[in-house]
């Protein structure tokens, strides 16, 4: 296989109620990425693509070949990517393999997602939709319904009382909102407090509002092509090292590891064999903190943390710039926001941004950090991890 | 492969206040809710059985924000509940008032019922749905 680099990057602004549409949203941030890499869109030989809810969001199915043609990369292979939360990640790691096996040379990939447009009641409905419709849903699980069971599961497990574990829960928050204050690119840019977390409506308990991430519109690309190409277009390839994916069923189903989710644990495994490397080795993490109990869950799980102490790991400005692992340094889901077709591709141009030291201007640049590592959950179980490292 | 116990069969016996489910013949576990193979060992040697209904509730959470066509269902109370036979399974807790819910509900024994999601615009069809009610008093 080939070495894969990242070119460059592309990232709309996360926001409510964005007048762009989901291809016009991921065509802007494509035109960027490919500018980034100093190429023209004729130069994209396939296109991957994550998006989830645009039939329901805008009544606009397959966006990736629209995009195509928006952008000017005519009658390229162009391929939609879902797996709920994580389809843009899912689509990295599989233009990835393309291109580390010689079939492409430069690829374009990316995400988008109009979930605002739904409203919330209709995007509570779809996004209800990524657990099982038939065993589960009819009980009236919701996506935070899940993450609050695996809360009161995990206080009960651990036997970190519920007052504990959301006072840490809240510091996820709070910390978030700490980065995102100051990404240009984040959902809401201001800081916010535990008392205001712990004060919030509660969801679904035990999750208040502040726990969850929000509604989002928006997009982000990235040009990926092998090695001797990206040498010869950009000054600083950032190359991606190893790759993992894992998919689970039902969230029952997954009773013996939970509140663990195992796909994570096995996902994130085959990025760490593959790269040689292991959870000291990392730099700074983007993870999937969709709720905030889901940050605390994921440090465990990808070696950051004992399970039953990831909370400490806010509780002790460990999860800071400067400490032992900085974590959603971008603001993460919860302050950036989470257009969840588009999350694994912010994602991965946060890790990229972060290697090439681009951020010392918005005051959140982690320093000399080389190694980066994405983690990803769609659903109650498909997760992809990728590693990712500067020369 | 037909399945042995699918989604109709479960849901209509459900229906009837019956929890179907699955043992494997090759380790002698259960799965349910049914799949076409074992849960645990992935075999599809599998036999349909009658489970308990009975079990102790695992995790809950109270759902104030409820999806669209459903809000004049909330607040609700989601259960995971560990059966006797060693399976969990997802429900609806009633028989408590909303201000009971909380963590003491972690370990307490239930017993199985039923009502009918009568389905919306995105479901294919009613499906009946666990619901747990407390084995003896609250």
């Amino acid at each position: 296989m080939r070495r894969v680099a990242v070119l460059g990057t592309g990232h709309t602004k996360f926001m409510f109620n964005s007048p762009k549409s989901e291809v016009e949203m991921l065509a802007e941030a494509s035109m960027d990425a490919i500018a980034e890499s100093n190429l023209k869109s004729r130069d994209i030989q396939a296109i991957f693509c994550g998006n989830v809810l645009g039939d329901f969001s805008e009544g606009q199915g397959m966006v990736q070949s629209y995009l195509a043609d928006d952008i000017g990369c005519f009658h390229v292979p162009a391929s939609r990517f879902e797996g709920a939360c994580a389809s843009a990640t899912m689509a990295i790691r599989d233009a990835f393999m393309w291109v580390a096996s010689g079939f492409y040379d430069i690829v374009l990939v990316g995400g988008t997602e109009k979930a605002t447009a739904m409203g919330t009641a209709l995007a509570t409905r779809t996004f209800a939709m990524f657990g099982d419709s038939r065993y589960e849903y009819p009980a009236g699980f919701t996506f935070p319904g899940v993450f609050g069971m695996l809360a009161h599961l995990y206080s009960d497990k651990y036997k970190v009382p519920l007052k504990k574990l959301k006072e840490q829960m809240a510091l996820v928050s709070v910390q978030s909102h700490y980065y995102g204050k100051n990404n240009p690119h984040a959902q809401f840019q201001k800081d916010i407090t535990v008392d205001q977390v712990l004060k919030g409506f509660m969801v679904t308990s035990p999750l208040q509002l502040l726990d969850c991430c929000p509604f989002s519109d928006g997009a982000a690309a990235l040009v990926l092509a092998s090695e001797d190409v990206a040498k010869k277009h950009v000054a600083k390839p950032v190359y991606i090292v190893g790759v993992g994916q894992s998919s689970s069923g039902k969230i029952s189903s997954q009773y013996k590891y939970l509140p663990r989710l195992r796909a994570r644990e096995i996902a994130v495994k085959q990025a760490y064999d593959m790269a040689g490397l292991g959870p000291e080795d990392i730099d700074v993490c983007e993870l999937h903190d969709c709720f905030s109990i889901a940050s605390i869950i994921a440090v465990e799980s990808l070696g950051f943390a004992e399970f039953g102490k990831g909370g400490e790991l806010w509780e002790e400005g460990e999860a800071k710039i400067g400490g032992k692992i900085p974590i959603n340094i971008s603001g993460g889901l919860k302050s950036k926001g989470h257009p969840i077709g588009a999350t694994g591709a912010s994602q991965a141009c946060e890790i990229t941004h972060q290697l090439r030291e681009e951020l010392r201007d918005q005051e959140r640049q982690v320093e000399g950090a080389k190694v980066g590592l994405v983690d990803t959950l769609g659903g109650d179980g498909t997760i992809i991890n990728i590693i990712f490292k500067i020369d | 492969m037909e399945y042995k116990l699918d989604f109709r069969k479960y849901s209509d016996a459900l229906s009837k206040n019956r929890l179907l489910g699955l043992r494997c013949n090759e380790c002698s576990q259960y799965t349910c809710p049914p799949k076409m193979t074992c849960q645990e060992c992935g075999s599809s040697d599998l036999e349909i059985i009658q489970l308990s209904g009975k079990g102790e509730i695992r995790t809950f959470t109270q759902t104030f924000v409820a999806p669209q066509g459903r809000e004049c269902e909330a607040p609700y109370t989601v259960v995971l509940v560990e059966l006797d036979e060693g399976p969990w399974i997802a429900g609806n807790l009633i028989d408590i008032s909303p201000g009971g819910v909380n963590m003491k509900l972690i370990g307490k024994k239930v017993k199985l019922g039923h009502k009918i999601f009568p389905g919306d615009q995105y479901s294919a069809g009613p499906a009946a749905r666990p619901v747990f009610s407390f084995v003896e008093g609250k």
